[in-house]
């Protein structure tokens, strides 16, 4: 029917991820999503299953540098992209792949909104909030770059830049439901995170009493 | 899921030839309507044809001084643009007011396009429905059908098209340009999306095999608002929603555009509204008139009857809150709406 090219036809292929900086080489009947993909043949499953039709956020995770939903992008769509899961967005031994505006460090070092996450109590179960996080370190940059919410009064360039406040924290994170409804910490975590990007500071001990 | 094959296109002229030599094949833009749908039995393409990577990601000016913004620009840069954000305000709330952040950075213009309805019997295969199943009717009519249409539907359908960026650019008189394997086409936005009559699963004009290459906007009235009306404050589609954009002088509606949200298998243009608005009064009389002229012709079911106060109500609090910017000091204000550009 269609070219004499032999791929023309497959519904499998052989693809190459970008994870957390790293590349891994794997084969995929073209269905699979990123998400099972990371999930089941990665063995990355920080990044969690929640609705699997795009309406919770218990999947995010950052393509290129964006927020993005696993569960409705295909894997073979993927290719060529750089993903950073949960997994990637502290400082990873590499030192790649964290987040935007995330500070690389040694292994084991937590991400500003994860370190905020758990100062300020953002979660009950633990489910929702790989995709809280990853999120909200997108949407903090999202903001810092100047981008308007539904909730912004004045979408105008030359307007006066919109503060982050609680009122545009959720609904900017308004994509990310919590069945737990922890909803009130992880408004504070991500201002105080954002705050704190802002002010160049890192997160004081202290604070979060 | 059905088992498909993938393709990566790299320039239009490649990708059209690609879907031309094969019906069973789809565009896949953001992959956020097409992926569920997949995943839900409603769509089996045997042929993915991944169009992400084609240059069809800009935005710039028209030598008309309007823009042209490309079909693979996300939803998210199409509301963060300078230009958009400018001299299209409402097209700019009316993507931020849809779905969530991490779906307008897949999502892109084409495919909000062509998103499918939200209805319940849509996307559940195990019921019958005509827009999926030609001839096997429609339970809509006397089942759920709170958030179906009450305009411009027939008993065959009464789906509505869930798009919010759509309504601003049916306000904003867009035009859409595809390209087929004979040739380039465009189609006025609002002859794009077809009458529901007797065929509602045939959504537009779009010959076959076409791919959505620009939506191309003329210069627009200086004030325009989006509003969107849901069932939570955010990441839900409307019940009800309205673009428009309005020109007063001396206290008389120069220019006025109107499109509502939510309440037809399409962005409904609100002409007989706005043709009762020019050379009236701007006030809430003629603000309540006019959505009563557009709003007569609505013909709702038992459950979804509200949306007629609905959108009467927004009309008039839309067309009011701009009337009010757009002449702040009363009826002299027509020196500063001149120098307010
Ligand atoms: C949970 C959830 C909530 C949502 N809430 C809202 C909301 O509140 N308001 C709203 O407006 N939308 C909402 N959406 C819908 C969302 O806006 C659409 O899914 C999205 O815009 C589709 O764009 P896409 O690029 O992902 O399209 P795809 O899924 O890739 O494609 C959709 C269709 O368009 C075709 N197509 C894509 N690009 C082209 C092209 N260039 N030429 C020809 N054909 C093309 C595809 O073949 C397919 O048939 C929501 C979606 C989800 C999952
Ligand atoms: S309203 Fe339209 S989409 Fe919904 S069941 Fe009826 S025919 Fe199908
Ligand atoms: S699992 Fe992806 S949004 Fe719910
Ligand atoms: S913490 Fe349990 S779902 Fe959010």
């Amino acid at each position: 029917m269609i070219t004499s090219d032999p791929t023309a036809s497959q519904t499998a292929g052989a693809i190459i991820l970008h994870v957390n900086g790293e590349k891994h080489a794997l084969t995929v009947d073209h269905r699979t999503t990123l998400l099972d993909a990371l999930r089941e043949r990665l063995d990355l499953t920080g990044t969690k299953k929640g609705c699997d039709h795009g309406q919770c956020g218990a999947c995010t995770l950052l393509v290129d540098g964006r927020r993005s939903l696993a569960c409705l992008q295909l894997a073979v769509a993927a290719e060529g992209r750089e993903i950073t899961t949960i997994e990637g967005v502290g400082g990873s031994g590499a030192g790649q792949g964290a987040g935007p505006g995330s500070e690389s460090g040694g292994q084991g070092e937590l991400h500003p909104v994860q370190q905020a996450f758990l100062e300020f109590d953002g979660f009950q179960c633990g489910y929702c909030t790989p995709g809280q996080i990853c999120s909200a370190i997108a949407m903090i940059e999202e903001h810092a770059a100047g981008w308007p919410s539904a909730v912004t009064d004045d979408v105008h360039p030359e307007a006066a830049p919109q503060p982050l406040t609680p009122e545009e924290i959720r609904e900017r994170m308004s994509g990310n439901l919590c069945r737990c409804g922890a909803y009130m910490s992880i408004v504070q975590a991500v201002g105080y995170a954002a705050g704190a990007r802002h002010t160049h500071s890192g997160p004081d001990e202290g604070s979060a009493a | 899921m059905k088992e498909f094959a993938y393709r990566r296109a790299a320039d239009v002229a490649g990708a059209v030839a690609l879907l031309d030599a094969d019906p069973g094949a789809r565009f896949l833009g953001g992959g956020t309507n097409l992926v569920d749908l997949m995943k839900a039995g409603v769509e089996s393409p045997e042929r993915l044809i991944d169009i992400r990577e084609l240059p069809l990601d800009g935005i710039g000016r028209t030598e008309e001084g309007g823009l042209q913004i490309g079909a693979t620009v996300t939803n998210s840069d199409l509301a963060a643009h300078p230009e958009v954000r400018r001299r299209y305000p409402a097209l700019t709330q009316a993507v931020l007011a849809g779905a969530s952040g991490q779906l307008r950075n897949m999502a892109t213009v084409g495919g909000n396009l062509l998103q499918r309805t939200r209805c319940g019997y849509f996307t559940d295969i195990t019921q019958p429905c005509n827009k999926r199943e030609p001839g096997s009717g429609c339970p809509a009519v006397e089942g759920e059908h709170r958030n179906a249409a009450v305009l411009g539907a027939s008993h065959h359908c009464v789906a509505v098209h869930p798009s919010d960026m759509g309504v601003a650019l049916a306000a904003y008189d867009a035009v859409v340009s595809y390209q087929t394997a004979e040739g380039a086409g465009e189609l006025a936005l609002s002859d794009f999306y077809l009458p529901v009559g007797d065929t509602p699963h045939r959504e537009t004009a779009l010959p076959s095999g076409a791919l959505i290459t620009a939506v191309t906007l003329p210069p627009a009235p200086v004030r325009s608002r989006y509003r969107k009306v849901r069932e939570r404050a955010s990441y839900a589609f409307a019940i009800g929603s309205v673009a428009a954009a309005l020109e007063v002088r001396d206290g008389v509606v120069r220019e006025v555009r109107l499109a509502y949200g939510a309440v037809a298998s399409r962005p409904w243009r609100a002409r007989t509204a706005e043709a009762v608005l020019r050379g009236a009064p701007a006030d809430a009389g003629s603000f309540a008139a006019a959505a009563d002229a557009e709003l007569a012709a609505a013909s709702p079911l038992t459950g979804n009857a509200y949306k007629v106060t609905l959108l009467r109500n927004l009309t008039i609090a839309v067309l009011t809150e701009l009337a009010e910017l757009a002449e702040p000091a009363g009826p002299t204000g027509h020196d500063q709406e001149g120098s307010a550009r």
